[in-house]
């Protein structure tokens, strides 16, 4: 193919402050909660298009997800993708990180040629971050986590990589094919094109591979291939506050405050 | 790598950048020494650099039992495939029980990585740890922004793995007098299978804000003026710390972020201008003593968090606040 073949790995996740615990089950209650584009996403989307933009190819977006989630899946396409794979089996269901990534990385061999994967650094529903290092692992490619740029040289078919390593900045470049997670906020997702949107609605039947397609075994795909259980759910401790409400007139509030800081200061 | 019940140690990652390790190491090591006391188990450092001997040294002093030091060349700066072979190797041999990372950048590029070469469950982000007097880790992981916690395990499969967020332990003091043992460890790395390639490095000396003793923090209700935030903070000697969208704009660097992805505080007095209460952010100020909060919006979820709430317009306080403190602070130093 000319120019890059990239597939973008997106989620739906909820909202998430609209997440409370069930005490009765003590699992977490999802009812009435409302679901949006992981947002780290909508930066992959925006990264990968722009290097379509550039240097020609084609965006695939893929996703692990049970039915019923085109309307965010045509919005993300409606950024510039160009195709979508969703991987859909009950047996994919409840899988933790290791059997998400084997699930993965079987639907983007079956896609195959892929010069780049792109993924949001992590997703905002108890985001692990351990997914797209873990791809890189699964498909023996190169990684580059927490992306803030990436380029592309084509002549010696290299990304070009700008990251915060947590002490210090750095520009590394990696070979084609490589795995990048690209962090939140790092790039202006464009808007969703209204009209194919629309489009996509009524018109594009996206590709839905089951485990018949991926024939994973029992130990690379969903709960059966998870290592790790959730023994139960807590609440998040909040301390108790005091709640007193400093009133008055701007002055007098400014004063109260400047005490009551003053106070705490030492 | 499968259950193994021969696996044995509770080893924690020293990770470093340019000879000197970051503190979230000696946290995990000050943490996991308790850990190790409890389930009888012996704490093992795996440091990785180029020399970084010194390094080994300062983890026996921290507390290690035991040090796997793997020097190379190759390690000297962090690339994932060098650092991810080495790594494997010494863990392949060696067979942790529990192995313990920092939940920054690099940590968790390794983490993810290594976990599935090594066929284990990785719990990622953990903001409380404990372990069962037999060895097995129970890590408390913040989901959904924070509002939820997951207590998690991995019974199966060893090492069990984890990820710890910076800012939560304590370090243990250097005690010179301990004493332990430290393998040197040949990583067999060759520059042929080395696919990285370092452009240029550039250290960012920042700050850090989880060590703050007071905390003035501001939001999207500051309107974009960081000024009079400045201001206060240099007034009451406190850290700035600001909610994502103002690191996003860049207003300030990523080292002022609080939050669920940015940094946990806890200081003595957390004051928020402006500031919504997002569960992602609420979960970095948690553990302040004593929070004031001031927005304009009687329904913000800020006030949930805080001890003294002012409903009022932040642009009209701010100015008044700064002007009332300079003046009760000049009182007492002419008293
Ligand atoms: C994956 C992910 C991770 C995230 N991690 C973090 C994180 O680590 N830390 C973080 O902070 N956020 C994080 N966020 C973002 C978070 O969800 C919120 O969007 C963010 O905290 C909101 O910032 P804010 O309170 O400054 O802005 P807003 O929510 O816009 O709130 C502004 C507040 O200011 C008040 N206000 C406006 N004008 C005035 C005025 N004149 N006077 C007084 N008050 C006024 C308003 O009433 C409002 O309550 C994350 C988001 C995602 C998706």
């Amino acid at each position: 193919m000319k120019g890059l073949n990239i597939v973008v790995c997106v989620k739906v996740v909820p909202k998430n402050s609209e997440i409370r615990i069930d005490p009765e089950t003590n699992g977490v209650d999802r009812r009435g909660v409302d679901s949006i584009i992981n947002p780290p996403d909508k930066n992959a989307v925006e990264a990968a298009v722009r290097l379509k933009e550039l240097y020609g190819g084609k965006v695939t977006l893929l996703s692990m997800a049970p039915p019923g989630l085109d309307d965010f899946f045509h919005q993300m396409m409606a950024m510039g993708a160009d195709e979508f794979v969703l991987l859909s089996d009950r047996a994919f269901a409840l899988a933790d990180s290791y059997p998400t990534v084997h699930t993965l990385a079987a639907g983007i061999r079956k896609i195959g040629k892929v010069d780049l994967v792109l993924a949001g650094v992590e997703s905002a529903d108890g985001g692990t971050g351990n997914v797209p290092p873990g791809l890189g692992e699964a498909l023996e490619f190169t990684q580059a986590t927490y992306a803030e740029e990436i380029d592309y040289n084509s002549e010696e078919k290299r990304f070009i990589i700008h990251r915060m390593n947590g002490s210090g900045h750095e520009v590394i470049s990696i070979p084609s094919p490589s795995v990048v997670s690209i962090e939140l906020g790092v790039n202006s997702p464009r808007f969703p094109d209204f009209r194919r949107k629309l489009d996509l609605d009524e018109n594009y039947k996206m590709t839905v591979w089951s485990n018949k397609d991926l024939e994973l075994p029992e130990d690379k795909r969903g709960l059966s291939g998870s290592f790790t259980t959730v023994e139960e759910f807590v609440e998040a401790k909040k301390r108790e506050r005091k709640h007193e409400r400093i009133e008055g007139t701007p002055e007098e509030i400014a004063d109260k405050l400047a005490d009551l800081i003053l106070e705490n200061m030492n | 790598m499968g259950k193994d019940k021969k696996a044995k140690g509770i080893w924690v990652f020293i990770e470093q950048f340019e000879h000197a390790a970051l503190d979230i190491s000696w946290e995990l090591l000050g943490k996991s020494r308790e850990l190790a006391d409890k389930a009888g188990e012996k704490l093992i450092a795996l440091v990785m650099g180029d020399n970084v001997e010194h390094i080994a040294q300062e983890a026996v002093h921290r507390g290690a039992d035991e040090v796997f030091l793997v020097e190379d060349e190759l390690l000297e700066h962090y690339k994932c495939e060098n650092y991810t072979y080495a790594a494997y190797k010494v863990i392949k041999k060696n067979k942790p029980n529990q192995l313990i990372m920092g939940a920054t950048p690099n940590g968790r590029d390794i983490a993810g990585r290594l976990a599935v070469k090594l066929k284990t469950g990785l719990t990622a982000d953990v903001v409380s740890l404990d372990t069962t007097k037999d060895g097995i880790m129970l890590g408390q992981v913040p989901g959904f922004g924070g509002s939820v916690l997951a207590v998690i395990k991995c019974e199966v499969a060893r090492p069990q793995m984890a990820t710890v967020r910076p800012g939560i332990f304590e370090a243990i003091p250097i005690d010179k007098k301990r004493k332990g043992k430290i393998h040197k460890i040949d990583a067999d790395l060759d520059k042929k299978y080395e696919t990285t390639k370092l452009i240029k490095l550039q250290k960012v000396e920042g700050v850090d804000i989880s060590k703050a003793k007071r905390l003035v923090a501001g939001g999207r209700g500051l309107g974009g003026d960081v000024s009079a935030l400045k201001e206060l903070a240099e007034l009451l000697d406190a850290d700035i710390g600001v909610t994502r969208p103002l690191c996003d704009d860049g207003l300030f660097p990523r080292d002022h972020q609080v939050g669920s992805t940015g940094v946990t505080v806890k200081p003595e007095i957390t004051i928020n201008f402006g500031i919504s209460g997002a569960a992602h952010y609420t979960a970095g100020i948690n553990k302040s003593n004593t929070i004031i909060s001031i927005n304009n919006d009687p329904n913000a979820i800020i006030f949930e968090y805080s001890d003294y709430e002012v409903i009022g317009d932040v642009n009209k306080i701010m100015p008044l606040l700064i002007e009332k403190l300079k003046a009760k602070l000049m009182k007492e130093v002419k008293q």
